[in-house]
């Protein structure tokens, strides 16, 4: 399973994994660009409009029907944030292999069918088609719009929000309604035609063919991809400390029944120079697994929530805690998360919570490998931040984790922001 | 052991059935690292009333979903707690028709396999335990009855359905399972997690002996009895209901459009329905379709999805999604069905809702969790999932007009839509 990277065109980065474990294939091509708020919501757009139609396919009807014929290829559109990065694009599955007729052409037809979503859109007046601008914009408020319907993933990107307020951070996924709202055709084709001349591109494959193929293929389908001056300073910031002390506490009330708390830290100065297998052990020893501190103490034995986790971002250098709780456990819940951090920075944990906590991390890791999401996630994030060690290889540097190397990771943690979103007297369950 | 060879997909499939009437089915993997093992009973929320050695005993809902809370209380501790300090995945579910336990695992395959045929197989639980998850299960209970998506589907059921159990929701209610009581817990699991019962799958890198053998070891050796369970009369054909509403805070309308299908009871027969009722939706709703197309561009429709799902000898088709004029994409249904009865459905648009249905089974065996759930479940009606991978699985497309002739007519369809209200 070894990777192969290089630069097949100017900025354009092809990682290869050849294998025949799979029955199916996978190809994503990501556009990658710095995240702000002008330009989040129109990157965002732009791989939902492709993927209504091309100047052959203008529907989606046709398109569609070519997807079908050619056994059900899936290309879906991407958005997606590591770190203060932007990466928008097409995710291609497709069978590979015999296992139906005339299988042999399909790789290639999938790569063509791909690079033509991309590059040959349906155009109207030389730009982007107005129905299809305006019909995927409303899908895009309907889905920030209803980002309260969960209050458990609304909770962690408020933190998120309000604690990096100074930071590109602060912007999600897809932008905001705001920016969405005020998107026009002519601007999206602008912006679109900009990221295509502009923006590093990170291709990914996995399936059976090898590398001098893939590379021949991508090639040929892309050749009509414009490439101007690349933006490669691209990057994400770090922040080291906190942005006020004591940390800031955010409220906010809507009409819930079940109070959440989210938490958030910086990893702080570790990140410098940053021992991935260490932070990620520390977090699931902390809050990322069942037999977490958080879990068994806060939940479990104490009763102060209903869940209680961490999960770190060790791309952006953060640690956040979300937890739901009833309104009166506010201070307790609190003090307890807070108490068990300070175990874990004095080392206070049994040599089977970290061999528990270095087991879960370990096995996620294995499991990368039989999935090939899992290894194009994998790969996308790691190529970012130039990582060049595979998921076997982080899994053995996970299990030889000390309990030192764990005190050390969180010896820098500083909480900078408190988010509690709290009822408004009004009750839920009497409004339906 | 049963070997059979499917040389299409390039997979093969370990069968035994022990003494004790467990069925065992493994697919190895030996390319991959992880291994997925799944445990389930042929119980679910809609086994309420059954009968073991003649007398009928009624149960109330939601006591299949309460006893799958109660099975990782151990000697030792939670089960699932046990499993994740090995590094396992584990979790459960009940459904209608069934109740899986199952973990994954790239490490100490054994070990877990142990503690999973343990746990599910010897109850360990007091009336102060069972009293304790009252209060959780209500808990979720009460989150379920929250969610709009819950809502909708068994709204849709109990229009549908006069009396089937599947119209009642799998976790029973803050009423019912109030009458759940420790002894009844244990009179359902010996009645049907009995290895008579139940079937054990496991797909990955592992040898289908090592699997045996642990069943053998861990299990109880005699064959118990494997209960009658009574759905009540058979159903009409037609809905109790063609309309059903309820306002929620949503931000838009949720719909659900369903219909009752005749279902073949014999493994063969289900199973080629399945393939049937699934290609002739796929020919008539998927992306592809002029259905679809029409209300997609007209902004009528997102999140749609439809499937035909079986439990307790009940089968329904449903449609599902969003739109702000639910009655407009009843109607577009009801016109697509009329559309091919008098025309017969587009030969061209019909080969490719084939292949893609083709690629649809090669994607499905990549997902391993499913396809060990699917071996289990396809045990207890008589099957064999892989067997859609048999030539003979083929499907014409007279069979599907023919589908879609006989159910999707105005009189049959029912709707349930939840719509944005209260404040």
């Amino acid at each position: 399973m070894t990777l192969i990277r290089n630069e097949i065109m100017p900025g354009v980065f092809l990682s290869c994994i050849t294998t025949d474990k799979f029955k199916t294939g996978c190809l994503s091509i990501n556009l990658l660009s710095q995240l702000c708020r002008g330009t989040a919501a129109m990157n965002a757009l732009i791989p939902h409009v492709l993927r209504r139609g091309t100047r052959r396919l203008p529907d989606i009807e046709q398109l569609s029907g070519e997807l079908d014929r050619l056994y059900g290829v899936g290309i879906a559109p991407t958005v997606r944030k590591i770190g203060e990065i932007q990466s928008i694009g097409l995710m291609a599955d497709f069978v590979d292999g015999p296992y139906v007729p005339d299988y042999e052409g399909l790789f290639h037809d999938t790569v063509r069918l791909t690079c033509e979503v991309l590059l040959d859109p349906c155009l109207e007046n030389g730009m982007l088609t107005r129905r299809y601008v305006e019909s995927e914009k409303q899908q895009q408020l309907d889905q920030l719009r209803s980002r309260i319907n969960d209050k458990r993933s609304y909770s962690l990107q408020r933190i998120i929000e309000l604690m990096c307020c100074y930071e590109d951070f602060s912007v999600s996924r897809r932008g905001d309604e705001e920016t969405t709202e005020a998107i026009t055709a002519k601007d999206l084709t602008a912006r679109y035609l900009t990221l295509l001349e502009t923006s590093p591109i990170e291709i990914f494959y996995c399936g059976s063919y090898p590398y001098d193929h893939v590379k021949a293929l991508l090639m040929e389908q892309l050749k009509d991809l414009p490439r101007g001056e690349i933006d490669f300073d691209i990057g994400t910031d770090i922040r080291m400390n906190a942005v006020e002390e004591p940390p800031r506490v955010f409220e906010e009330e809507l009409a819930v029944t079940q109070g959440k708390l989210s938490i958030g830290f910086r990893l702080g100065e570790v990140m410098e120079a940053p021992d991935y297998p260490a932070l990620y052990v520390m977090n699931a020893l902390y809050g990322g697994c069942v037999t977490s501190k958080l879990f068994m103490n806060v939940r479990e034995k104490l009763s102060l929530c209903y869940y209680a986790s961490s999960m770190v971002d060790v791309s952006k250098g953060l640690l956040l805690v979300y937890s739901g709780i009833d309104f009166d456990k506010y201070d307790a819940a609190l003090e307890e998360i807070f108490a068990q951090l300070i175990a874990v920075k004095n080392g206070d944990f049994t040599d089977d919570e970290l061999l528990f906590a270095k087991r879960s991390i370990a096995d996620a890791l294995r499991s990368t490998v039989d999935s090939q999401t899992d290894l194009e996630h994998y790969w996308l994030s790691r190529n970012l931040r130039g990582e060049t060690r595979d998921p076997l290889e982080m899994s053995e540097l996970v299990e030889q984790v000390s309990r030192e190397d764990v005190v050390r990771a969180a010896s820098t943690l500083v909480c900078d922001g408190i988010y509690f979103l709290k009822g408004n007297g009004e009750d839920e369950e009497d409004e339906a | 052991m049963n070997v059979t060879r499917y040389k299409a997909v390039k997979e093969t499939l370990y069968e035994e059935i022990l003494p004790n009437g467990l069925t065992i089915r493994v697919v190895p993997r030996p390319q991959f690292r992880k291994c997925f093992a799944a445990f389930a009973a042929d119980y679910g929320g809609a086994d309420q009333r059954f009968s073991l050695g003649g007398e009928w005993i009624e149960t109330p809902a939601g006591i299949a979903h309460y006893l799958e809370h109660k099975m990782f209380d151990t000697e030792d501790g939670n089960a699932l707690n046990i499993l994740a300090a090995s590094g396992a995945q584990p979790n459960a579910f009940t459904s209608s028709d069934i109740t899986a336990y199952y973990f994954e695992c790239t490490d100490r395959f054994q070990a877990n396999l142990e503690q999973l045929l343990s746990f599910v197989s010897i109850p360990y639980f007091t009336e102060e335990s069972v009293e304790k998850e009252r209060g959780i299960i209500g808990q979720e209970i009460g989150m379920v009855e929250d969610n709009p998506g819950f809502q909708v589907y068994i709204r849709l059921m109990q229009a549908l359905y006069h009396h089937s159990p599947v119209n009642s929701s799998v976790a029973g209610t803050v009423e019912s399972i109030a009458k759940i009581t420790t002894q009844d817990l244990y009179n359902c699991h010996k009645a049907f997690y009995a290895p008579s019962n139940m079937a054990l799958s496991v797909v990955g890198n592992v040898d289908p002996e090592e699997v045996v053998s642990m069943a053998r070891q861990m299990l109880p050796a005699e064959k118990a009895p494997k209960p009658v369970v009574d759905y009540g009369a058979a159903e009409p054909e037609l809905p109790k209901a063609h309309y059903t509403e309820l306002t929620m805070e949503v931000s838009a309308p949720q719909f659900m459009i369903g219909a009752k299908v005749r279902p073949e009871l014999s493994g063969t027969a289900h199973l080629r329905q399945k393939h049937v009722g699934n290609l002739a939706m796929a020919a008539l709703f998927g992306r592809a379709s002029r259905f679809y197309s029409t209300l997609y561009s007209k902004n009528l429709l997102s999140g749609f999805e439809y499937d035909f799902d079986y439990a307790a000898n009940a089968g329904t088709l449903c449609l599902a999604g969003e739109s702000v004029n639910p009655q407009a994409v009843l109607e577009q249904v009801i016109s697509a069905a009329d559309e091919v009865r008098k025309h017969g459905l587009d030969q061209k648009k019909f080969q490719r809702a084939k292949n893609a249905a083709l690629g649809n089974l090669i994607f499905s065996l990549e997902e391993m969790d499913d396809l060990a759930i699917s071996l289990a479940q396809s045990s207890f009606y008589g099957y064999n999932s892989l067997d859609s991978h048999r030539p003979e699985a083929d499907v014409s497309k007279e069979e599907c007009e023919a589908f879609i002739a006989a159910y999707f007519t105005p009189e049959r369809l029912a709707m349930s839509v939840v719509a944005p209200g209260g404040k």
